[in-house]
């Protein structure tokens, strides 16, 4: 079966060269009709690999290395993209199946267009399922079959992380065709009002299911790995936020292209860019040359030929970008102050603070390449990642009533005047009877604003209650989206600085206090699951009168000789009471001791209600049906 | 105002823009850019500052894991030139932290040349082991 699975991939390549060659000629039926043959070939393809994993087909060399017969239904399933090559297939199908829905769902009545739209498509899939085919490949067979798999990674049997690979995969390779559709429109020489009005959905496409993806690993970590953070700057955590922050700023700037025509060969160089990333954060996880917590296993070969892809294919658009950008018309003229301006510092700003994670991600890739190894953490990216967003944060409830060309900023005073009062309001808080800290203070001020922000500018455009639900739905995913950001920021501010991290040694029957919390350890019982044991403890926590019991685990899975932290969560509404075990220490003829790390972590669901928001505002606005208004300069 | 001095204006607001980031960013990393450091590094050249935030690897050595009256421990950590260092540590320590097993410390020196870490990081899988542990060498015995 997975013979018939390794020709339907070749197929698919086959089907891939066809695309291109008639996608780059012109033909749009033609390329068309084989990006969707290519779809079904990979799908069934991508299928085999799958059926292989269920049936616990261990002559199948991916299966026999990465799953187990004990392994659940649902992780079986998901544990075919969870390992190198089974995901380089995801993100081969995924590919090829955005070229499939642009060939099926473009209609800009521009066929020469749409058809080098599928070429450029139509090089990228072939790329990928070359890398696939001859580098690694998920279709070889182990002769004699083992009797039994040897992967059982018990932090993959979970599942937030099974979906987390989809997700990702939807967002890094949905902007392939955000970057077909640039390379389209830069072949052609017109990145207009028409171009973004077409590629704008396909951005948003890519940008929702990225929002999720990143909120769903970051939120695995946070219960899973018993560190009590939710966000580490581990390079692949960066690797997945620069085509994010890139991907924001392509929207915003692509709204801009489609409104008044200007800022063609920004959103050009973003839409090209924002896929360079996704390519380039490939390269960083899977090819070992940055150490990372969550490192897969690595083959500096691999690491190669996808260095190589990203810098051939990132490099031609590049090139072509630097060709045709001066070929590209303007629209009208803008003032700094109007909401060209502001959209074109937040372009800046955006992609500024991209390249300082670039650096820090980078650098220590740098200074080893001059016999020095370090690595570069979180203070560095709080020293500038963070005043770069704040800026922007700051900036965005003042500018976003501004209008086209050239703006009204006689109230911009009042609105300064509002942001240092709030600020103030939180500083003396902090010198009065809350003890926030000032850092605290100005983040939750932030936050606010950018909540009231949202809601006064909703308010401006329905002026009266009964337009608000006539008001088109991009205007409500705005609405969310900047709300969503505004509690993100608050609960990422507040969780930081707030967070307490106590370590407890106790023996059974003993208590400590920790935050206001008492923490009793009753026991630690000796459990078993299907195909693990465990330790569990029974902690008992009180405060004012609320009393929970927490039950964290150290568990051993045998099969994959791995020890696992099951974090005991007990939410609280406001904060979450958070604990992990750790070893028991024998005393010498008495008791066992246990040790327990206690976090207590403010609002953090705050901060994935946030995330939740911006992914919701982005999918409202990619569901709008646009109507072309004129330009009115 | 003319188009060309408004242009100006753009370019040179951009170019302060980013000439802030890179300063910044410079600054940030040369304050943060935490060094790595071996048993065998420090035998040669001596200890980092005392305070400064450094990381440190090599592997447990067998035997020398002992625990406090609390949640703390100390451990040596040995490389293949067989020198070592102590760590002491509060807190649980990884899942996969175990004598005879590889492992990068961050935290800063005291003056008595010991190494308070404020976090640890040992292998998480089987197949993992970090690049900088390759290139120190394991300990033959």
């Amino acid at each position: 079966m997975i013979e018939a699975g390794h020709f339907a991939a070749f197929l698919a390549l086959a089907f891939s060269a066809a695309q291109t060659g008639l996608g780059l000629r012109g033909a749009r039926d033609a390329s068309g009709l084989f990006a969707k043959l290519a779809l079904l070939a990979m799908a069934f393809a991508f299928l085999t690999i799958v059926w292989a994993f269920v049936r616990s087909d261990f002559s199948v060399e991916l299966v026999a290395a990465h799953s187990h017969t004990l392994k659940p239904l649902a992780y079986k399933i998901a544990g075919t993209w969870g390992n190198h090559e089974g995901s380089m297939a995801l993100w081969c199908l995924v590919g090829i199946g955005f070229g499939a829905a642009g060939a099926y769902l473009l209609k800009t009545g521009k066929p020469v267009f749409e058809a080098r739209a599928l070429g450029v498509q139509g090089v990228l899939n072939f790329a990928s399922l070359a890398y696939l085919l001859l580098a690694s490949s998920p279709f070889t067979r182990l002769d004699p079959a083992p009797l039994q798999g040897s992967g059982l990674n018990p932090l993959l049997q979970d599942p937030a992380l099974a979906i987390h690979p989809p997700m990702l995969y939807l967002g890094y390779v949905g902007y392939s065709f955000v970057f077909a559709l640039a390379a389209a429109g830069l072949i052609e020489g017109k990145i207009d009002r028409d171009w973004a009005k077409t590629a704008r959905p396909w951005a948003l496409a890519a940008f929702v299911p990225l929002t999720f993806g990143i909120a769903l690993g970051s939120y695995w970590a946070y219960y899973e790995l018993g560190w009590g953070g939710w966000w580490f700057w581990d390079p692949v955590e960066n690797a997945s936020l620069m085509p994010w922050l890139i991907g924001a700023a392509l929207m915003h700037s692509m709204i801009v292209t489609e409104k008044r025509g200007s800022f063609s060969a920004w959103t050009a160089l973003l839409a090209v860019l924002a896929f360079c990333f996704s390519m380039l954060g490939a390269f960083l996880v899977r090819s070992g040359v940055l150490t990372s917590v969550h490192a897969f296993a690595v083959d500096p070969l691999r690491g190669s030929l996808l260095l190589g892809g990203l810098l051939v294919l990132g490099g031609s658009a590049l090139l072509l970008f630097a060709l045709r950008a001066p070929k590209l018309q303007g629209g009208p003229e803008w003032l700094a102050t109007s909401r060209e301006g502001a959209l074109m510092g937040n372009n800046l700003v955006l992609t500024v603070a991209t390249a300082t994670v670039l650096l820090g991600t980078l650098f220590p890739l740098i200074a080893e390449a001059v016999g020095q190894t370090i690595s570069v953490g979180e203070p560095y990216f709080n020293m500038t990642f963070t005043p770069i967003m704040a800026l922007a944060l700051i900036a965005l409830p003042i500018v976003q009533a501004w209008s086209w060309g050239k703006a009204d900023i006689s109230s911009l005073w009042k609105w300064a005047a509002g942001f240092a009062g709030l600020v103030g309001v939180f500083w003396l808080a902090g010198i009065g009877p809350f003890d926030i800290p000032l850092l605290a203070g100005i983040g939750l001020a932030l936050g606010l604003w950018l909540i009231f922000g949202a809601g006064q500018e909703i308010w401006r455009r329905a002026k009266t209650v009964d337009r608000l639900p006539k008001l088109p739905l991009r205007v409500w995913g705005m609405t969310f989206a900047h709300a969503g950001l505004g509690l993100f920021v608050m609960g990422a501010v507040l969780e930081t600085s707030g967070r307490t991290q106590t370590t407890l040694a106790l023996e059974p029957g003993q208590s400590a206090q920790v935050a206001g919390w008492t923490m009793t350890l009753d026991d630690v019982r000796s459990i078993e699951g299907p195909n693990w044991y465990a330790d569990r403890a029974h902690l008992f926590a009180e405060r004012d009168g609320t009393r929970t019991e927490l039950r964290p685990q150290k568990r051993y899975y045998p099969a994959a000789r791995m020890p696992t932290t099951e974090t005991a969560i007990h939410k609280t509404g406001v904060s979450d009471l958070y604990v992990a075990l750790g070893d028991g220490r024998r005393t010498a003829g008495g008791p066992t001791r246990w040790t327990f790390e206690v976090f207590v972590n403010p609002l953090i669901d705050i901060i994935y209600l946030g995330v939740l928001l911006i992914g919701l505002g982005a999918g409202l606005s990619m569901v709008d049906k646009r109507k072309k208004k004129a330009v009115t300069s | 105002m003319r188009a060309r001095t408004k242009r100006l204006w753009g370019v040179g607001a951009v170019a302060v823009v980013l000439i802030a980031a890179v300063a910044l960013a410079a600054v940030a990393l040369r304050q943060h850019a935490d060094l790595f450091y071996t048993p065998g590094l420090i035998a040669d050249k001596g200890l980092p500052d005392q305070g400064k935030r450094v990381r440190v690897g090599g592997w447990v050595q067998t035997g020398s894991l002992t625990y406090g009256d609390a949640a703390d421990m100390t451990f040596l950590i040995e490389d293949s030139s067989g020198e070592t260092v102590e760590v002491s540590y509060t807190g649980i320590a990884p899942d996969l932290f175990r004598e005879g097993e590889g492992v990068v410390a961050t935290g800063s020196f005291d003056t008595d040349g010991n190494f308070e870490a404020e976090s640890i990081l040992a292998k998480h899988d089987e197949n993992y082991e970090p690049r900088e542990l390759k290139r120190a060498g394991q300990p033959t015995s």
